[in-house]
């Protein structure tokens, strides 16, 4: 339980709006924002400057601008939280507001759990009891979200390493641990060559993952892509058709395995991951075979989804339920079999859905470059994009790694100082557990079963 | 009341069982200055110790020398009783070093008897107790299988092994309790109608082999160490001189393996006859042999009974095997080929409760005045028993005076993580302290025991006026040289620089403190005497102290740090009567895991398996609206 420490946030919604905020509180709030803020002349000290007031400069990395901003310095007890409050706006777009965002949790301070501003607003008394209720739902919705997201989100490959990063650790920790508690039936004589070797390899790995989510590649790549279609209305020829173009990228890509029903396609350089792929190709028919209620749902948590309608026969009620479905998504809507005798029109659909449709043949494999060029504009017009989870997500998983490779970095140091075992093996534990944190896995007992299941125990 | 129940003399406190935590129980309750009285089934069984001959060990020394540290007997009474001592890891970091010493068990069973006989206040009584009574959910008294009620207002259950107790052997199943003593059949039932919840668990004992009958020609000598360090902190160093018993190591082999192998299916562990759940920690020689059938030998070791007699214990082969397999098995050891077995291994099973149900002063939740302590609660060994006991004690005594409990936490004890781990987390099998449980350990050392619990015990009125200054001489001796360690400076004159290089040590550039240079590894306080001249003569226990919370300095604030956190959800109370059915958006499984356990605090909450960080947030906000 950490209701203490300072934290920070985005906290306007991630997507491209003029303005975004980022939010810092606790204690620590003010020297972190001086840390990373440049007023005009140089010289002003947000920590000096009276509450509630905005000040205008710059925030820099080192010797990098990242932006100009408008700081607003707010002193407990009369903020949002009661506690120190600074608020960064920024206009730079996203991408920008993410770097700031990071640099702030560079500074030793800890990203915000979901609803962690909420939560210390009521905690410190700042809102009527009466919102106790509301404050109860959104963590509760929030953090199981979250969790979901966490995992979900995670790159298939690196699940599994993480998980062997872990067993590793953990094997070491209760070799030591049984070697401590049954100092005459198990001997540690020799053994910190083998930690240490352990330990660098461990460390080796991990740094690696941290150098993947710098990239943001920790977590699953991808716009999260569903196609909707009609039985027969050429889904599955589309997805032949999608993959077939781009063999090489259909390939094992780091993370996809075949089991988890999701394909990575690209077009034009951006990569579409498309959900529930063997659905489409096996079954012919998403909508009929998983039902509406399911295709809904798929198309509820996608970032685009691809319409495909069938010219050569009449719309009906399988076609009116995914309209219905893409109205508030991005989406395109691809008219297939154009080679045969047309029964549904281009326009009658561009005023159905009032999106773009283009007129394809998925089988004679015509009309695609118009769609692929279509999706290209889309995304860099900042129409498609990941979810702001999948950054924030990311995030987390950097700081837990950046936590498990500082204590991994100890371990090492107390070995080069020829520390006693039971010392460097609490550090050992810390990496276990921050590293459990990624994959949604808690630490409990594992030590004591591990000890008991690996080693001879006892008189 | 049913009229053929006679009513003998009331009392305070009533303690059932005179094993290691009824004993301590007892006594804690009686230098209080109330009323006790203590019931075993037997005179001759007081503080028995049926299995391993010996005190102390891994984190059990530690508890050892805590019960000492708060005012407990066990400390001093294996001091007056040891044959053999050795301080285990030292080799490893002070957090882990720990005592253990060979115990004459007549010694040392007489010895604690002649304690409990001869305290003030405190009377012993053979007898079984059958029933608890309880009116209005609130302790009244006891009942003896002879129908002798005894009314008090607190009875402290520590009862051990001896419920409803089977050994077992082979074929061979008998309703005793350990030793063969009379086992107590009658008290569960009494438990169970008061609602308390009953779990069945094992553990097993190797056999006793005449001393007479081993060729330790072909076993390694094991000695005590030359200097012993006491148990107990007011044991006189002088009164430890004694001369002590040797050990021996062998070890099984194949031939053992095979014979354990061929006879499995006469298991009563592996046939089913054995229902009860045994511990991972000192399991069955057949155990160990199915479980790593990839390990060629285990290590046996071979340890006296005490001087009274030629029994000697046979570490590591605790079994069920039926006696001719178990004539085998041992013979197949080097050394034992002719031995002769005095008494049988055997598995025993009893009955315990439920440790969940009880609150962390280690009373019952629901029936005031009603306390458990030792393997009664589910765990396991003397030193874990005696721990319970201590507390129990105390805490039964200050319920009676109207005084809030003492609950040592997480961070104070490894008494401290024993009971919460007990009353917290779901245990199935007999739990045993180890130090990987203390995630505090490196605070928790044994050597500071006494400076981490001695004013408590003092707060509580366990430890003498004389024995609290002593402490607080002591403490003011550590801060005062830890302090001129600290400022005085070592500059890089020549001789310095020869005593560093002397001892492989890099030169000094600039000047350091006389700490700086304590914190290198390659130096230690006695090697840096050579360059100290100011130092006065100081005892070893103050040295020792200045000494290693210096070098650790870094790891042990850093513990410091994290116990700071965990103090503050520690002290974020939940309200007894809490309705978590009131609690909006918990999970059900916490839902349900928080109302069987109903947590005191925050922290402890936090610790129940299957109660999320969000569960906490959720609890924390209704908390606060309420």
């Amino acid at each position: 339980m950490r209701n203490h420490d300072t934290i920070a946030a985005i906290a306007t919604g991630t997507t491209n709006a003029g303005i975004s905020i980022i939010r810092i509180s606790g204690a620590d709030a003010f020297s972190v924002a001086d840390a990373v803020f440049l007023s005009k002349k140089g010289k002003k000290r947000l920590s000096e400057q009276k509450s509630h007031t905005l000040h205008y400069g710059k925030i820099v990395d080192g010797d990098v601008m990242l932006d100009e901003v408008l700081v607003s310095v707010m002193r407990a007890p009369n903020t949002y939280t009661t506690e120190d409050v600074v608020e960064i706006n920024c206009h730079g777009g996203m991408i920008v507001t993410k770097r700031i965002l990071e640099l702030v949790l560079s500074k030793g301070v800890r990203l915000a759990e979901p609803g962690e501003f909420t939560k210390r607003a009521f905690l410190n008394g700042r809102m009527d009891l009466s919102q106790a209720e509301a404050v109860i739902d959104l963590i509760h919705a929030t953090n199981e979200q979250a969790v979901k997201n966490s995992v979900r989100q995670l790159n298939g490959n690196l699940y599994k390493k993480i998980k062997e990063i872990r067993e590793s650790v953990l094997r070491d920790t209760a070799f030591i641990e049984a070697a401590l508690d049954d100092p005459e039936h198990i001997s540690l004589d020799g053994f910190t060559d083998t930690l240490q070797e352990h330990t660098e390899a461990n460390l080796k790995e991990i740094k690696a993952l941290l150098k993947n989510a710098e990239d943001g590649k920790i977590i699953k790549e991808g716009i999260r892509t569903v196609i909707l279609g009609k039985p027969n209305a050429g889904k599955s020829t589309l997805m032949n058709v999608l993959v077939g173009e781009e063999r090489a990228i259909v390939t094992d890509i780091p993370g996809t395995t075949r089991d988890t029903l999701e394909e990575l396609i690209q077009v034009k350089g951006i990569v579409l991951r498309v959900i529930d792929t063997a659905g489409i190709r096996h079954t012919q028919d998403i909508v009929e075979k998983i039902g509406v209620e399911r295709a809904r749902t798929e198309a509820e948590g996608a970032d685009f989804v691809i319409y495909v309608a069938d010219a050569s026969r009449e719309l009906d009620e399988n076609d009116e339920a995914v309209i219905s479905m893409i109205q508030e998504k991005k989406a395109v809507v691809l008219l297939n079999k154009s080679d045969l005798s047309m029964k549904t029109t281009k326009e009658e659909l561009e005023q159905k859905t009032g999106k773009q449709v283009f007129l394809i043949s998925a089988k004679e494999e015509t009309g695609m470059d118009a769609f692929a060029e279509a999706v290209e504009k889309m995304f860099y017009q900042g129409l498609i994009d990941q979810k702001e989870e999948v950054f924030i997500t990311n995030l987390r998983h950097k700081q837990a790694l950046a936590d498990a490779k500082e204590s991994l970095d100890k371990v090492l140091e107390s070995l080069a100082l020829d520390m006693p075992e039971d010392f460097y093996s609490i550090d050992l534990m810390n990496a276990y557990q921050v590293l459990g944190e990624i994959i949604g896995e808690a630490v409990d007992e594992d030590l004591v079963d591990k000890i008991f299941k690996d080693f001879c125990m006892g008189k | 009341m049913d009229e053929k129940l006679y009513y003998y003399e009331s009392y305070d406190v009533a303690v059932i069982g005179a094993g290691h935590a009824g004993c301590e129980a007892a006594l804690a309750c009686a230098r209080l200055g109330l009323n006790t009285i203590m019931f075993t089934v037997s005179m001759d069984s007081i503080a028995l110790m049926p299995c391993n001959p010996n005190i102390g060990g891994t984190s059990k020394g530690h508890l050892v020398r805590e019960i000492d540290a708060l005012g407990g007997e066990m400390g001093k009474n294996i001091d007056r009783t040891y044959i053999q001592s050795k301080m285990l890891n030292v080799s490893k970091g002070p957090a882990v070093h720990s005592l253990r010493a060979q115990a004459d068990k007549q010694s040392y069973s007489q010895s604690m008897r002649r304690i409990v006989e001869n305290q003030p206040n405190l009377c012993v009584k053979q007898g079984e107790i059958c029933e608890i009574l309880v009116d209005n959910l609130c302790v009244t008294g006891v009942r003896t299988y002879s129908n002798a009620v005894y009314p008090c207002k607190a009875a402290i259950i520590c009862t051990g092994t001896y419920l409803k107790a089977r050994c077992i052997y082979g074929d061979v199943s008998q309703y005793t309790g350990p030793n063969g003593l009379p086992a107590a059949n009658h008290l569960t039932d009494s438990l169970k109608k008061l609602g308390i919840e009953i779990y069945r668990f094992k553990t097993g004992t190797p056999a006793r082999i005449d001393k007479r009958s081993i060729d330790f020609s072909k076993m390694e000598e094991q000695f005590g160490d030359e200097t012993v360090v006491p148990f107990s902190f007011e044991t006189d160093r002088e009164s430890l001189t004694r001369e002590q018993v040797s050990c021996w190591l062998t070890y099984t082999n194949e031939t053992t393996h095979d014979i354990i192998r061929s006879n499995i299916d006469r298991s009563p562990l592996y046939s089913g006859a054995i229902e009860g759940t045994g511990p991972r920690y000192c399991p069955s020689i057949e155990d160990k042999v199915m479980k790593f059938p990839d390990k060629e030998r285990h290590q046996v070791f071979i340890e006296p009974e005490g001087n009274y007699t030629n029994e000697m214990y046979i570490s590591g082969m605790s079994s069920s095997l039926p006696e001719d397999v178990q004539y085998k098995m041992y013979r197949s050891v080097p050394g034992l080929e002719n031995a002769r077995i005095v008494r049988n291994a055997y598995a025993i099973e009893y009955d315990c409760i439920n440790p969940m149900q009880l609150k962390p002063s280690l009373e019952f939740k629901t029936i005031s005045g009603l306390f458990s302590a030792g393997q009664m609660n589910g765990s396991s060994g003397y030193e874990e028993a005696a721990a319970q006991g201590i507390m129990a004690g105390i805490n039964a005594a200050r319920k009676l005076k109207g005084q809030e409990p003492v609950i040592l936490d997480r961070s104070q004890a490894y008494i401290g993580v024993l009971i919460d781990d007990l009353v917290t987390k779901e245990t199935h099998e007999p739990y045993r302290m180890m130090t990987s449980r203390a995630e505090y350990r490196l605070l928790l050392r044994q050597d500071n025991a006494d400076l981490r619990l001695t004013k408590i015990g003092y707060d509580i009125g366990l430890i003498s006026e004389e024995r609290y200054k002593k402490l607080v001489e002591k403490e003011r001796l550590i801060l005062e040289e830890t302090e001129r360690l600290k400022t005085k400076m070592v500059g890089g004159n020549a001789r310095v620089q020869e005593f560093l290089s002397s001892h492989d040590s890099t030169p000094l550039k600039t000047a350091v403190s006389m700490a700086d240079l304590l914190m290198r590894p390659e130096l230690n306080y006695e090697l840096l005497a050579e360059i100290d001249p100011d130092r006065t003569e100081l005892p070893a226990e103050v040295t020792e102290q200045v000494e290693i919370e210096l070098k650790y300095s870094g790891y042990i604030e850093r513990q410091q740090r994290q116990v700071e956190q965990f103090k503050k959800t520690e002290s974020r109370k939940i309200p007894e009567n809490l309705d978590y059915d009131d609690v909006p958006s918990l999970r059900i499984e916490a839902r349900q895991k928080l109302k069987k356990i109903r947590p005191e605090n925050i922290g402890q909450a936090s610790r129940i398996s299957g109660v999320s960080p969000a569960d906490i947030s959720v609890l924390l906000v209704y908390l606060k609206q309420n």
